[in-house]
Parts: structure tokens; C-alpha cells; sequence
């Protein structure tokens, strides 16, 4: 579903450095970057701060092109073909929105239905269950500007669904959720992923994210892969540590070892 | 513009997911999500229809999402009018020491003076972005690029509802008031009312061609103010905004009433006024706002490919 070969991304960043001279500086934000996600997976993205990983994921949902390299999500090459990707895809950023500020939460919906020409009595359906599914009844009425970040973010999720892709992309979706809306929210992925067959690639930092939800982790540091594994192979990196916080920690500080000499691959 | 417009059949054909034949009954337990979905890809209707629907409805919600500042029209209109009151002070003093300047009489120029107070709001002649400029800065273009739809469409139709609105709260109010203290000209005809409504239209999708331009800039210069300040000054003095275009000898009035900003201000007030051609108005009008709209819609092609996403 998600097919991602020999993929890199450098940003050239130009600065100032005295009058007249200007410095050039290449930031390699993914480098030789692959991985595949299969059809009905759900899949955990980790990596520290400034990894690459929103970096992926823009590449992933075509806003971003490669430098280098080849990207296929759901049949398609994401830079090339952004409009009809969007069509199958459904993404959330979880420091953005896509609803409108303005307009009460139905309203962006409607707009949405419109967008992606959902037909009107599958819209119904659709939005029922995922108000339903998400506990968002009594606030389709309300502004977007006045709901709770928790709320809101229930509100990008059922926007991302609402044409129903057959793929889901997350960057840190349970950002700044509170205990209860985190395990609401986590029910309510798995159970996307495991009856409606959607496949979800996940970027967060929560573990409890990854721990209950993920089937496997691809884990990236200073845009390399650095591990690739199930749950299990995970903490079997570092069995002495007992908190799967503890044994991330550990990958993230020992850096990405050079490419070539990865760890075993998942699967 | 309709280049990113891909809409017809063909395509949302292909987009439906393929392991969808199962048509066997499908009760919905509540609480559940049902597996193999029926086809969530809306039947075969004209495409032109569909696009139609939906720009219709972001202009409805631009209306809509501009009522939300009605207080700041409301202050819009009262500055507005009062502006108006005494610009038309200072044109009657100047009129009567110069009868027919400009080919204007004094009404003719007190007239002109509240349809350019009438056009601030919906043409936005003070500057005013789209707000693509500081999208493109936090990253949020990210959402407005992840959007199965033509993003320079999709802000003029949003751009017309903001219009309309500001139209009824932002103009209406500064020409009633006009009238009663002044006694204004209004068009006598049925048809130049209509030809009136179609310019101020066109002048409006203008505006919009050139405050998209400005915005766009912002994906080569992050910071878009110099760009948004040099075009707020060409919008107020070649629109004629601040003089009437007329007013200006020779080859100066020649080029001023040539350039795009004319169609904003100039142009439509003096169809209002009965002072040109409707025909050569219309016709002018509608050429800036193709050439504008195209422009932005080539440079749209460039961003994407330029603007890299700001932001993680
Ligand atoms: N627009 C940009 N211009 C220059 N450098 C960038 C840009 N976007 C990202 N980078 C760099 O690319 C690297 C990867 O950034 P990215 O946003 O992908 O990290 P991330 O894994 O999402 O981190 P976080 O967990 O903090 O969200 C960083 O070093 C960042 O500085
Ligand atoms: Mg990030």
C-alpha cells in the first residue's frame, strides 16, 4: 500500500553571514530511506525530534517532493499525482486543521462531502458512525475556533475518514490529548484498522500509542532507517529494559548506525 | 485555472477501491464499523454541475465565515462613510474652482467619491490578503495543497463570498448616506444597473487576480510585506481611488487607465456614471481579470513545485 525505495529529501537552507556573503547549507532531512507498508497493516513511525518523519509523511501525502528516490502510496507516485492520491488517502497533522475555523464543525464536514464527492446518503452513514464511534454528536453545532484541542483533533480525524481512503496517515495525532480522549482515541483507530481493513502509518511520540496499537515499528534517526521490527523485536533490542520508553530512548541514543548494517527486518 | 480541476468521471472511477462487489445485506450494528463499504464515490453526475456545487458552497461559507466579523464591516462601513463625507468636501471645493475637470460635473465627482468609498471593501483597495502568504509561512498550505481541488479556485470563490458580504455591509451603508446628504447620480436604465453589477464583478475578480499574485510571492520571498506595500500603493493610486484616473494629463491619464488597477475603481465607477462605453468597459475588464487569473494560475504550477512545506 505504501511503497517508499531508496528515498531522500535535503533542504538547502541559505543564511546570512555578513554583508554580502551568504552561507549555503544542506540539511539531508530522509536519506536513503526504504520501507513498505502491505494493505491492512498498522504501522508505527518513530523517531526523535527533527528525525524526519513529518518530513516522510509530506512526502508520503505528495505536498513534498523527493530529491531522490521513488514513492508509491496506493498505486500511485504521490508527487505526481497529489489530486487523485487525496482521493484515497485520508492524513492528519495533528498541530493543524483542516476544518474551518469560522464554521461550525457540520459545516466543514459538509464542505468535505462536496470536496471529495461523497455521495449524500454514504456521507450520512459515514458521519453518523464516526460521530458516534468518536462521542462528537453535540458539537457538529459548534465553531471550530471554540472547541478543545481534544475535540478538534476528533473532528480532523472524522474529516480525514469521511471519504472513506483506503489508507490513513497520522503525524501525532494524540498530541496534547488528555488520558481519556488518548484511549478513545486509540479504540477507535484500532478498530478502523482491524474491521474496516484501513492501513494506518502512525507518527508519535507516545509510546502507549505504539504499545497498543502498532503491528510493527519502523523507527528513523537523522533521516535514516534504524530499526524495523514487530513490538516484540523491539524490546528485544534492550531485554534488560523493562519500559518500551527505556528501550526507544536507548535507539535514540545510540544514533542511526550506518546504513547497510540495519537491524533485521520485520516480516 | 481548470488545469487542476480533475473531476470527470473518469477519475473518481479510479479512485473507488476495488474490493467493493459485495452486495449482500448490511445491516449497520451501531457502534460498529462496517467492512466493504458500498461505493462512497458519488453516482455519475455532470462534472461541470459537481464543480459548480462546490465553488458555489466555499463562496457561501466565505460569506458566512467573514458575518462572523460583522462588528469589524459595521466600524469598516462607519470609517467608510465618514471618509466620504469629507473627501466629498474637499472634490466640491475643488470641482467648483474647476468645473468639468476630469469631464466630470461637481455631482458627477461627489458621485465618483462614495463609489470609491463603496468599493474599498469588496475590492479590497486597502490591501488584504488571502491569507495564503502566512499559510505558506507556519505550513499551513500543507492542508490547502492536501485538498482534491484547484487552491486558486478555491480562494476566488471564497474571495467572492467575503466580497458579497462586505458588498451588503461595507458599501450599501456609505452610498445611502451619500445620497441623502449630497443627492448622488444613479443610473437611470434598468441596463446599466446590470452592466454595473457585471463590472463591479469583474473588478472584483481582479482585485483577487492581483492580491493571489501578491500572496503567491510569499513562496519565494517568505516575507510577502514589501511585496503586499508596493501593491497596496499601485492599487490606490492607479486604481483611482485616490484621484480620479481622468484627472491626470496625457500620456500619464493614457497609461494609468490601461493598467489592471484601473478595473477596480475607475472603470466601474464610470460605468456607473454613464461616462464609457459598457461594451469597451466589460471588455476590458474581463481581459485583466483573464490575464491575472492566468498568471496566477502559472505561478500556482510554479509553487507547488517551489514551495517546500514549513513546518513538522
Ligand atoms: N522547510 C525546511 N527547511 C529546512 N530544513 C527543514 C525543513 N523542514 C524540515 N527540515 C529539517 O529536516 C529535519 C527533519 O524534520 P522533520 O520535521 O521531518 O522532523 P520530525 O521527525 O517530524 O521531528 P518532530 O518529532 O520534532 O516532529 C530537521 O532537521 C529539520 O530541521
Ligand atoms: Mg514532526
Amino acid at each position: 500500500m505504501i511503497d517508499v525505495q531508496e528515498v531522500g529529501r535535503t533542504f538547502t537552507i541559505r543564511r546570512r553571514t555578513g554583508l554580502l556573503r551568504r552561507e549555503r547549507r544542506v540539511v539531508h532531512a530522509v536519506q536513503n530511506l526504504s520501507f513498505t507498508v502491505r494493505a491492512g497493516e498498522f504501522v508505527g513511525y518513530l523517531g526523535p525530534n527533527g528525525a524526519g518523519k513529518s518530513t516522510t509523511i509530506k512526502m508520503l501525502t505528495g505536498i513534498l517532493a523527493p530529491s531522490s528516490g521513488r514513492i508509491q502510496v496506493a498505486g500511485l507516485d504521490p508527487a505526481r499525482r497529489r489530486t487523485a492520491l487525496a482521493r484515497r488517502i485520508g492524513v492528519v497533522f495533528g498541530q493543524r486543521t483542516t476544518l474551518w475555523w469560522d464554521l461550525p464543525l457540520r459545516d466543514s464536514f459538509e464542505l468535505i462531502r462536496h470536496l471529495y464527492k461523497v455521495d449524500r446518503v454514504a456521507f450520512r452513514r459515514r458521519l453518523d458512525e464516526l460521530t458516534e464511534l468518536l462521542t462528537l454528536g453535540e458539537f457538529l453545532r459548534t465553531p471550530v475556533r471554540q472547541l478543545s484541542l481534544g475535540q478538534r483533533m476528533r473532528g480532523d480525524i472524522t474529516a480525514a475518514l469521511l471519504h472513506d481512503p483506503r489508507v490513513l496517515v497520522l503525524d501525532e495525532p494524540t498530541i496534547g490529548l488528555d488520558v481519556v480522549s488518548k484511549a478513545a482515541m486509540r479504540g477507535f483507530l484500532r478498530k478502523l484498522n482491524a474491521e474496516r481493513g484501513t492501513t494506518v502509518l502512525l507518527t508519535t511520540h507516545d509510546m502507549g500509542d505504539i504499545e497498543k496499537l502498532c503491528d510493527r515499528v519502523m523507527l528513523i534517526d537523522n533521516g535514516r532507517l534504524a530499526f524495523e521490527g514487530g513490538i516484540d523485536d523491539l524490546r528485544a533490542t534492550a531485554p534488560e529494559e523493562t519500559s518500551i520508553e527505556d528501550v526507544v530512548a536507548r535507539l535514540y541514543a545510540r544514533g542511526a548506525p550506518a546504513a547497510g548494517q540495519r537491524q533485521a527486518r520485520g516480516q | 485555472m481548470s488545469a487542476e480541476l480533475r473531476y470527470p468521471a473518469k477519475a473518481t472511477s479510479r479512485g473507488r477501491p476495488r474490493n467493493q462487489v459485495a452486495h449482500g445485506p448490511r445491516s449497520r450494528h451501531d457502534g460498529t464499523l462496517v467492512r466493504n463499504p458500498p461505493c462512497a464515490v458519488a453516482p455519475a453526475r455532470a462534472p461541470g454541475e459537481a464543480v459548480f456545487q462546490l465553488y458555489a458552497r466555499i463562496a457561501w461559507y466565505g460569506f458566512r465565515r467573514y458575518s462572523a466579523y460583522r462588528a469589524a464591516a459595521l466600524a469598516g462601513a462607519f470609517t467608510n462613510t465618514v471618509f466620504g463625507i469629507l473627501r466629498a468636501y474637499v472634490l466640491i471645493a475643488l470641482w467648483q474652482a474647476r468645473p468639468g475637470l476630469a469631464g466630470y460635473d461637481v455631482a458627477d465627482a461627489v458621485t465618483f467619491c462614495f463609489l470609491t468609498q463603496a468599493f474599498i471593501g469588496p475590492m479590497q483597495l486597502f490591501g488584504g490578503g488571502l491569507g495564503m502568504a502566512e499559510r505558506i509561512r507556519s505550513g499551513d498550505a500543507a492542508i490547502d495543497l492536501l485538498r482534491p481541488a484547484s487552491l486558486q479556485g478555491w480562494l476566488l470563490a471564497d474571495d467572492l463570498g467575503r466580497a458579497l458580504y462586505l458588498f451588503l455591509l461595507r458599501s450599501i451603508p456609505p452610498t445611502i448616506v451619500g445620497a441623502l446628504l449630497f443627492g448622488l447620480v444613479f443610473p437611470s436604465s434598468a441596463a446599466t444597473w446590470a452592466a454595473f453589477a457585471v463590472s463591479m464583478l469583474l473588478g472584483i475578480v481582479v482585485s483577487f487576480g492581483l492580491r493571489y499574485l501578491v500572496d503567491l510571492s510569499a513562496c519565494w520571498i517568505l516575507d510577502d510585506r514589501g511585496t503586499a506595500q508596493v501593491s497596496l500603493v499601485l492599487s490606490l493610486f492607479f486604481s483611482g481611488m485616490v484621484v480620479p484616473l481622468n484627472i491626470m494629463p496625457g500620456w500619464l491619464g493614457t497609461a494609468t487607465n490601461a493598467l489592471p488597477w484601473a478595473a477596480m475603481v475607475q472603470v466601474p465607477a464610470d460605468v456607473f456614471l454613464g461616462k464609457i462605453t459598457v461594451t469597451d468597459a466589460l471588455t476590458f475588464q474581463a481581459g485583466w481579470a483573464a490575464v491575472t487569473l492566468a498568471l496566477g494560475a502559472v505561478i500556482t504550477r510554479a509553487a507547488r513545485r517551489k514551495v517546500v512545506i514549513q513546518g513538522g
